[in-house]
């Protein structure tokens, strides 16, 4: 059963030619096909995927190959693919073939992986439960009842069901680290300007970034250093070296020093996801970690903070869908005015459309000092919080998110409680900085709690370093939900 | 805080969106409750604090002045709603 096998040893499979890519792919695209009522796929793409393969297959004979050579993956549908439908989940884009490659998806393919298909999401990446997509919400493996998180829910469960060995996911203010701690998978949100923005549809562009969904620290790693790096289409692209991510797989947890900031351990958080966290820690230290108490003061602020200025830029970047040059443009309108206007209406869907107008309101005339402003200086607080903290700490610790998965339709009728998902997440995207959820064990109903390390700027090496020692002498990681 | 529903038709004139008569009580309430969130920010103190826009406090590159990318014009008008001639057709603006 190949799909029990991680990413790594799957490529290290494909390359003493154990499995080839073709009989791999093939048994993913069956998996795909099989386990689609999870509905974790918008797009299936069985022809290229096969034609990609055989090439793979190719190149494995003549004993060529890249990182991921044969490797089938998954991307978000967030991230243009040329000659592939590119709906960020939204009717908006129902039909929108992108004419060229994001950056993440041209480097996972120059690495010779193979693309099975564009994984579901909440539309435009606003959500927290895969349940804003236009295609319908997605059903988390480990109970079908309950949500798989979001934005990036699609790739979670994909990869959780084991119908793709990792998939990438975007993080704007918890998306890649939430579904990856409620469907029991390491999710590395990295530094802000490590992996390319270019061709990833802009929600907010001053927090939105790229990143795995895999099964271990390891695997996350290995597709890490084939999505980051420098990339001249992205203005606020980093030139940042990727090799010391290898090296940060092998440190040595003796004398590390995990910050626990007392924020994050109140009575706000569910107390199996906290006896989970604090048995994790015990681990670390167990591996010669130390743990320090730490404050961060203002995260209570990070929430109204960032459902200000996420909002803010998304208005600014979704104005672009005008029905004129791409995406849906409404039957009904009988001048130009009309056009906008209702294009907008029809393909956005409501929590876009709350979004776009809460963000138009706080920049509007009269209220952009009270809201827009304010956000910012309370968004530089919680940075020198973090930078504080890190003279005490080398990363810090505590839960990802305050619950396991919730039940469909739980909080779709109230926006505010759905952003409160968010509260341990979205302060490290308003900072820029790396943030990995990795799974700490189940909860009552066997659900899995996710734990979340955040490290300094560019110090996702060290993240990953400190997850893969955890991984070495723990089996949560390994866990897989019943029936896959 | 409150929003009026003048406001909310205010604002969706603004972004654009065409909000219909039935719909606006269920924006003025969703954008009411957000703006009850948002107000939780006047409890950080933060006078003297400058704004932050961005995680990089840095100034962005520059390029060189040179022509980089090619015309993919009827690429890029593929999956356009409406085209002519390599034109992007909208309703008519001046009679």
């Amino acid at each position: 059963m190949p799909h029990r096998h991680s990413l790594t040893t799957l490529r290290d499979m494909l390359r003493q030619r154990e499995i080839s890519s073709s009989e791999l792919t093939r048994h993913f695209l069956d998996r795909i096909a099989r386990y689609d009522d999870l509905n974790a796929f918008i797009t299936v793409q069985e022809e290229t995927a096969m034609a990609s393969a055989q090439r793979a297959d190719k190149h494995l004979s003549n004993g060529e190959y890249g990182p991921l050579t044969g490797v089938p993956i998954a991307h978000k549908d967030i991230f243009c693919t040329r000659d592939i439908l590119t709906t960020c989940g939204s009717k908006m884009l129902r039909n929108f073939i992108a004419p060229y490659d994001a950056t993440v998806v041209e480097r996972l393919a120059d690495a010779g992986s193979v693309l099975t298909g564009k994984t579901n999401m909440d539309e435009f990446a606003m959500g927290s439960s895969n349940e804003t997509s236009y295609f319908g919400p997605v059903r988390n493996p480990w109970n079908r009842e309950r949500v798989p998180g979001g934005s990036s829910g699609g790739s979670a469960a994909a990869v959780a069901a084991r119908l793709v060995p990792g998939a990438t996911g975007t993080d704007t203010g918890g998306s890649i680290r939430q579904p990856a701690a409620f469907c029991g998978l390491t999710g590395l949100k990295p530094s802000y300007g490590r992996v390319s923005r270019y061709g990833m549809i802009a929600f907010a562009s001053s927090l939105d970034q790229g990143g795995p969904l895999a099964r271990s620290a390891m695997d996350a790693a290995l597709l890490l250093k084939c999505m980051a790096g420098f990339d001249r289409r992205d203005s606020t692209s980093m030139a940042h070296d990727t090799a010391d991510i290898d090296g940060a797989l092998k440190i040595n947890l003796r004398g590390l020093r995990i910050g626990l900031p007392t924020e994050f351990f109140d009575d706000s958080v569910n107390p199996t996801v906290l006896t989970r966290v604090r048995e994790a820690l015990a681990v670390f230290e167990e591996l010669g970690a130390s743990l320090v108490d730490i404050a961060l003061p203002n995260s209570r602020a990070g929430i109204p903070c960032y459902y200000v200025i996420a909002p803010a830029e998304a208005s600014s970047n979704l104005s672009r869908f005008d029905g004129v040059r791409f995406g849906h443009r409404s039957e009904q309108a009988t001048n130009l005015q009309e056009l906008y206007e209702y294009s907008r209406a029809e393909g956005f869907g409501e929590e876009v459309k709350r979004r776009i107008l809460i963000g138009t309101y706080a920049l509007s005339a009269g209220y952009y000092d009270a809201y827009y402003l304010k956000a910012q200086r309370i968004r530089r607080l919680i940075a020198q919080d973090f930078s504080k903290a890190f003279e005490q700490c080398d990363i810090i610790a505590g839960p990802t998110a305050p619950t396991t998965a919730f039940g469909l339709g739980e909080k779709t009728q109230d926006p505010v409680a759905m952003y409160l998902n968010d509260i341990f997440t979205n302060t490290v995207n308003l900072a820029g900085l790396p943030g990995l959820s990795i799974p700490a064990g189940p909860d009552d109903s066997g659900l899995p709690v996710g734990m979340q390390l955040i490290g300094q700027f560019m110090d996702e090496g060290r993240l990953l370093g400190a997850a893969h020692r955890f991984q070495q002498v723990t089996d949560w990681h390994q866990r897989a939900p019943e029936g896959f | 805080m409150s929003i009026s529903k003048k406001d909310v038709e205010h604002v969706a004139h603004l972004a654009r969106i065409r909000v219909a008569p039935d719909e606006l009580t269920r924006y003025q309430e969703g954008l009411a409750n957000i703006l009850e969130l948002m107000a939780q920010m006047q409890d950080c103190n933060t006078d003297g604090v400058e704004p932050m826009a961005h995680p990089q406090d840095i100034a962005l590159r520059l390029r060189e002045d040179r022509v980089t990318e090619i015309n993919e014009r009827s690429s890029f008008q593929k999956g356009a709603p409406l085209v002519e001639d390599g034109l992007y057709l909208v309703p008519r603006v001046i009679e």
